[in-house]
């Protein structure tokens, strides 16, 4: 179980309705299913993926997230989440708009570009990094819109996005400083969006 | 010797007849018996019933859906791709009841019985039939089987608006509805098709205001070109030039010659027409694309598919093909939103292929796998619920 799924996994209220955008092979959705007895669905567009939910027992749909969430109604879900998927959407700040309108919640999670390891891989190669977690070039690469979570809190702020909750981890456990410095030691942000004040 | 049917093949089957005497009341007011139904069945049933599958045939479909009835039969059943033995609708793990629908022409009552009031072919005058007439009819048919409840009632195209409307009816006798390359009602240019194929039979003197039977003729040609319209529609536009092209049958282009040319396709599709002519009866291809053409899933629930599909209490698989524009994806998805706006538990998935709506009948891994995967929680699923009644 990735760390971030974990979070992702308290955050979420019993019984639940979600929406799971890009859910790949549906563990999170698995998960939730069975610790939180949430309902939903899991979008996505991978063959293999799709063919994975399905023996899971889950429910997943064929649907690219950039043609937009136009099939759903507004507020139809608790919360609509997108894990590890954003820097991949041609328009991300779209697709936030429309998980904002369909979900009461969002929770997004995404690699922090400000991370200590991209910035002095760009510092010292200058070049863009490549990494274990990252591991495309950049021409060649479905992650075409990465952000640190400075740029995505700009983002939030600018949109009237309320950010309801942060948390920022890191693979290799320099948890204090990833605490004290969340931009620079973090690799993974994860946050709980809402539009209205509850 | 078993052993000639390839083993991943249900084998020899033999069709069966179940005679039913109480009127079946239509939803044209009229009522239909005494009327039989034929039908075929593999696998076993297990003690509980909770095994059993209702396979529901399309346009030109009947109960003959897999295995052979004959060791000199050249093709299995319509559907032997995905019924046998280890197959997505595994004769190893379900019962699977399949039969002709009422109106069919293929040993159910239909067009070409004896009408009793006249002791002469029904023909033209055989009751018109809706999508839910099948339905209830297949009600009786399970409840004659000692089946309760389906673990899962699965149809591709017509046969997928039957299995929604039994999900909807019946939702108490229905676990999991499968739907592949289907509609929850047929699009203007779909009725448009249909009614251009009609007009083709309608059209041929060998008609006779449908009484061809009594009259000693039959309208080949029209049904014929029936057939040839509706197998265009089937296929997609390059599925077809892959497979013809321009590819001449005979004769040439060539300067100074004067000779007459055949496309391949058009002696495909003559030859295509023609078989089906043959084997097929007319006014129930008219009566076919009826039922068709009149199905609309919502019709009596406001118009309204998310209030229709809320009275459905089963899982959902809808399946569809990305060249198949008969009944194009768009119309899944369409049941798809339906479904999620009426909170049921639906998965979907577009199949890539080239063969159009003929797609659902061919083997095709991805489909195979998505099929699979489905029908093994089905089974899981039937035989937990086994487990519950005898615990």
């Amino acid at each position: 179980m990735r760390f971030d799924l974990k979070i992702i996994q308290n955050w979420i209220a019993q019984h639940s309705r979600i929406l799971d955008l890009g859910c790949g092979d549906g563990t999170l959705l698995e998960r939730l299913r069975d610790e939180k007895g949430a309902q939903g669905y899991g979008l996505e567009i991978g063959a293999d993926e799709i063919s994975a939910c399905i023996a899971k027992g889950l429910n997943v749909i064929e649907q690219d997230l950039d043609r937009g969430l136009g099939n759903f109604a507004d507020n139809s879900f608790d919360t609509v989440m997108m894990t590890q998927a954003l820097q991949t959407m041609t328009y991300p700040h779209k697709v936030l708009d429309e998980m904002l309108r369909v979900g009461k919640e969002c929770i997004v999670t995404f690699p922090n570009f400000g991370h200590w390891k991209a910035r002095l891989h760009l510092l010292i190669h200058g070049r863009m990094p490549v990494s274990d977690l990252l591991p495309w070039e950049w021409y060649d690469t479905p992650n075409i819109h990465f952000c640190t979570c400075k740029d995505f809190e700009d983002l939030c702020s600018e949109n009237g996005i309320i950010i309801l909750q942060r948390q920022v981890i890191s693979e290799r456990s320099f948890k204090i400083l990833t605490q004290l410095l969340p931009n620079l030691f973090g690799d993974t942000a994860i946050y709980r969006l809402t539009r209205s004040i509850l | 010797m078993p052993e000639d049917f390839p083993a991943d093949s249900v084998g020899l089957v033999r069709p069966q007849t179940m005679a039913f005497d109480t009127p079946l009341e239509l939803a044209c007011n009229r009522a239909l018996g005494p009327y039989e139904l034929v039908y075929e069945t593999y696998g076993q049933l297990n003690a509980t019933a909770s095994n059993a599958i209702l396979i529901c045939h399309a346009l030109s479909g009947h109960h003959h859906a897999a295995g052979f009835h004959d060791f000199d039969d050249r093709k299995p059943g319509w559907w032997n791709h995905y019924i046998g033995p280890g197959k997505p609708i595994d004769t190893d793990k379900f019962f699977i009841v399949s039969l002709n629908n009422l109106g069919g022409c293929n040993g159910s009552t239909g067009p070409t019985s004896i009408n009793p009031a006249t002791d002469k072919p029904w023909g033209p005058d055989f009751p018109k039939m809706r999508v839910r007439d099948w339905v209830n009819s297949q009600v009786r048919l399970a409840d004659r089987l000692g089946i309760n409840c389906w673990a899962a009632v699965i149809g591709g195209s017509l046969g997928g608006m039957q299995a929604m409307r039994w999900a909807l009816e019946y939702p108490n006798r229905i676990k999991h509805c499968v739907v592949i390359a289907s509609a929850m009602k047929l699009s203007a240019q779909n009725i448009a098709f249909n009614e251009t194929a009609r007009q083709a039979i309608l059209a041929d003197p060998e008609y006779h205001n449908g009484r061809y039977q009594e009259h000693q003729s039959y309208p080949k040609s029209g049904l014929s070109v029936a057939r040839m319209i509706g197998h265009i529609t089937y296929l997609s536009g390059d599925g077809m030039g892959k497979k013809f092209g321009r590819e001449l049958r005979s004769g040439s282009f060539e300067q100074g010659v004067d000779e007459p040319v055949e496309f391949q396709i058009e002696s495909y599709l003559r030859y295509q027409g023609g078989i089906f002519a043959d084997s097929f009866d007319a006014n129930t291809y008219l009566l076919m694309t009826r039922a068709l053409d009149y199905f609309d899933l919502a019709r009596e629930y406001q118009d309204n598919p998310v209030e229709a599909f809320k009275r459905a209490q089963c899982q959902f698989l809808v399946v569809s093909f990305n060249s198949d524009w008969r009944f194009a994806p768009e119309r899944s998805r369409e049941i798809v939103d339906a479904l999620m706006g009426a909170n049921k538990a639906v998965s979907y998935a577009e199949i890539d292929s080239s063969f159009g709506h003929d797609a659902f009948l061919l083997p095709n891994e991805r489909y195979q796998t998505v099929f699979n995967n489905y029908m093994a929680n089905v089974f899981l699923e039937s035989i937990a619920s086994d487990l519950k009644v005898n615990g």
